[in-house]
C-alpha cells in the first residue's frame, strides 16, 4: 500500500503540469486564506462573488483579444472592487443596482466567449479552473501578486481589523476607514482573481470563504483562524490536485475530473465536520 | 440656559461648545447647541429620535464640522483621532461565527488606530486585563464577541475605550436594547469608572431616569436646541416649552420622570427605541393603568 503511494505520488511530482499546479494552488490558498478572514469578519462574501463575477467578462475579453485570461480577470476585478468600494454601504443597499450590473456583465463575457472561436475550452476553463493548463510563467506572476496582497495585508492588519468590527470607533481614532476600505477591496480582488485561475470565477468563493468560515468554527482568535485557514485553504488545494491527477484513471476514463469539483467538496466536508465538531464550550456562549 | 453650580470656572472647563449649529443635506440637525462641561462631571445627554444627539458626539469628536459656533476640548478645537476623547458608538450586531473574542476587541482600543501587526508581550496583555476587570468583563474576556449579550458586548466596548486612557468618555446610546437590570449595571459601571479613573462622562440616552441617581446634570436636546443644568433646573414645563417650542408637561409617576406633549411621551418614556417615532406614542392612560 504505501509502496503504491509513494510510487504514484513520485510520479505525480516528476509531472510539471502537477508540480507547476501545486504552486499556483498554495499562492492562491494562502492569500485568500488571509483575505477571507477579514472578507468573514466583514461580512463581504457577496461582495467577492460579485467581483468575480464581473472578473468573468474581463477574463473572456483579455482571451478575445488574444490575452492572458488572469490580465482581464485583474484588470475588471479591480475596477469592480474600486466601484463597490466608492458605493460604500451603499453597495449593499442597492441590491437591485448590483444584481442588474453583474447580469449584464455575465451577459457581455458570455458574447465574448461566443465570438471568440480561437479556443473551444475557454468557457469551461473561465468559469470552473483548469490549474493543469495555467502557464508557468503566469504562476510566477501570481506568486509576485500574492506576495503585494500579502504584504499589503501586513501593513493594514490592524487598522483593518479595527474598522472591520468598531467602525465608528476606529473612524473616531483617526483611522482612514474609507481608504482602509478601498485597499482591502483592491487586495480582495486580486486574491479572487487569481483564485479565478485555479478554481474558476463561479467557485473562486468556494477558496475565499471556505477555508476561514471553517476556522471561524475552530478558533475565534484573529492570528491563529488567519494561520489554521492558510492550512485548510493549501490542504485542500493540495488534496484536491492530487485527486484530480488520479481521477484521469476513473471513469468514463481518458480525461481527469476537474479540480474545482474536489476542491469544493473538500471545502463543503470540512467546513461542516468543523461547523459540527466545533468545541462543546462555543456552543454554550 | 442656566448652569447652575457649575457655571462659575469656563477656564477650568474640559469642553465648551458655543453656538453651535450644523446643517446636514439641508437639513438644520443643531440649531444652537452651548455648554460647558467641567472635569468629573457625568453629563446625561437627553433627547427624542432625531434630536441630533448622535450628531451632537460626532461634532465633539471632530468628525463632523459645525456650520457655526465652536467646539473647544480642552481649550482647543476638536480633532478628529484625539486620544483625550473616548468613544463608545451604538452598538452593532455582530455574527455567532464572528472570528473574534471580547479580548481581542478590547485590545484594538491601545494600537487598532496603528499600522501593522501587533506583537502580543505580557505588558499588553495587562494592559488588556486591567481593562476587562475595570469593566467586570474579565470572565467571558475569551468568548466569540457574536456569542455574549448585549450587556456584556457593550461593557467590552467600553473596556476598548479606556484603553485610550480618554478624559472624556462619548457613549451613544449605550441602554439601548438592554433590558432593565443590564441597563441599570452598564450605569452604575460607567458612573464608577468616572469616579474612579477621573474620566468625564457623556452618555447619550431617550430615557432620563435611569440616569437620575448618577448624573451630575441633563443635557437636554430638542429641536436642535440645547438646556444644560440639573434635572429641577430643566426638566420643567417652562424650560422644555421653550425648547420644543410648543406646550410640554413634566409628569411625575411613581419615581419616574415623563415629558409629555399632548399623548406623546417625548422623554422618559419605557420604550428603548431604536426603531420608530411611534414608540413615543404612549396613550397616558395606557401609562399610568400599566403602573409606570
Amino acid at each position: 500500500m504505501s509502496d503504491w503511494l509513494q510510487q504514484n505520488l513520485f510520479a505525480m511530482l516528476q509531472n510539471d503540469a502537477v508540480v507547476n499546479a501545486l504552486q499556483a494552488g498554495t499562492v492562491v490558498a494562502v492569500v485568500t486564506a488571509v483575505l477571507g478572514y477579514f472578507v468573514v469578519l466583514r461580512g463581504l462574501s457577496f461582495i467577492g462573488h460579485a467581483v468575480t463575477d464581473i472578473g468573468f467578462t474581463g477574463g473572456a475579453g483579455a482571451s478575445l483579444l488574444g490575452l492572458q485570461a488572469l490580465w482581464g480577470l485583474l484588470a475588471l476585478c479591480i475596477a469592480a472592487a474600486l466601484g463597490i468600494g466608492t458605493l460604500g454601504d451603499r453597495a449593499r443597499e442597492r441590491d437591485v443596482a448590483t444584481g442588474v450590473v453583474l447580469a449584464f456583465a455575465l451577459g457581455l463575457g458570455a458574447l465574448f466567449l461566443y465570438v471568440n472561436t480561437r479556443f473551444v475550452s475557454q468557457p469551461f476553463t473561465l468559469l470552473f479552473g483548469s490549474i493543469f493548463a495555467v502557464d508557468p510563467a503566469i504562476t510566477q506572476v501570481m506568486l509576485v501578486i500574492g506576495a503585494l496582497c500579502l504584504g499589503m495585508m501586513a501593513v493594514l492588519y490592524r487598522p483593518l481589523l479595527f474598522s472591520s468590527v468598531s467602525p465608528e470607533s476606529a473612524e473616531a481614532r483617526g483611522v482612514p476607514v474609507r481608504i482602509i476600505s478601498m485597499l482591502f477591496l483592491v487586495c480582495m480582488a486580486a486574491a479572487v482573481a487569481e483564485a479565478a485561475q485555479v478554481v474558476g470565477v463561479l467557485l473562486s468563493t468556494a477558496l475565499l470563504i471556505g477555508p476561514p468560515a471553517t476556522a471561524a468554527f475552530l478558533t475565534a482568535r484573529p492570528g491563529p483562524a488567519i494561520a489554521l485557514a492558510a492550512v485548510i485553504g493549501v490542504g485542500e488545494a493540495w488534496v484536491g490536485i492530487t485527486l484530480a491527477y488520479d481521477s484521469y484513471t476513473w471513469p468514463p476514463g481518458g480525461k481527469g475530473w476537474p479540480v474545482s469539483f474536489f476542491i469544493t467538496v473538500l471545502a463543503l466536508a470540512l467546513y461542516l465536520l468543523a461547523r459540527l465538531g466545533q468545541p462543546a464550550y462555543r456552543r454554550r456562549f | 440656559m442656566s448652569d447652575g453650580v457649575y457655571q462659575s470656572d469656563p477656564a477650568r472647563s474640559l469642553l465648551r461648545l458655543d453656538q453651535v449649529a450644523l446643517q446636514l443635506g439641508g437639513h438644520s440637525v443643531l440649531r444652537d447647541v452651548s455648554f460647558t462641561v467641567q472635569p468629573g462631571e457625568f453629563i446625561g445627554v437627553i433627547g427624542t429620535n432625531g434630536a441630533g444627539k448622535t450628531t451632537l458626539l460626532r461634532v465633539i469628536l471632530g468628525l463632523l464640522r459645525p456650520t457655526s459656533g465652536t467646539v473647544q476640548v480642552f481649550g482647543r478645537s476638536s480633532h478628529r483621532g484625539n486620544p483625550a476623547v473616548g468613544y463608545v458608538p451604538q452598538k452593532q450586531q455582530f455574527d455567532p461565527e464572528t472570528p473574534l473574542r471580547g479580548r481581542d476587541l478590547v485590545a484594538l482600543g491601545i494600537d487598532g488606530h496603528r499600522w501593522g501587526i501587533p506583537w502580543p508581550s505580557s505588558a499588553r496583555r495587562s494592559r488588556v486585563d486591567a481593562a476587562l476587570r475595570a469593566v467586570d468583563a474579565y470572565a467571558y474576556a475569551n468568548a466569540p464577541i457574536g456569542r455574549l449579550s448585549g450587556g456584556e458586548q457593550q461593557r467590552l466596548l467600553i473596556a476598548q475605550a479606556l484603553l485610550a486612557t480618554p478624559r472624556i468618555l462619548l457613549l451613544d446610546e449605550p441602554l439601548a436594547n438592554l433590558d432593565l437590570r443590564s441597563a441599570s449595571e452598564v450605569v452604575k459601571l460607567v458612573a464608577r469608572i468616572g469616579r474612579e479613573q477621573q474620566v468625564t462622562v457623556l452618555l447619550v440616552a431617550h430615557d432620563m431616569n435611569p440616569l437620575i441617581s448618577v448624573m451630575d446634570r441633563v443635557l437636554y436636546l430638542a429641536q436642535g436646541r440645547s438646556a444644560i443644568g440639573t434635572v429641577e433646573d430643566v426638566v420643567r414645563p417652562e424650560v422644555l416649552s421653550a425648547l420644543y417650542g410648543y406646550p410640554v408637561e413634566v409628569l411625575r409617576v411613581h419615581g419616574r420622570i415623563l415629558v409629555v406633549a399632548g399623548t406623546e411621551v417625548l422623554g422618559g418614556g419605557l420604550e428603548q427605541d431604536q426603531h420608530a417615532h411611534d414608540h413615543h406614542v404612549v396613550q397616558r392612560s395606557g401609562l399610568t393603568r400599566s403602573g409606570i
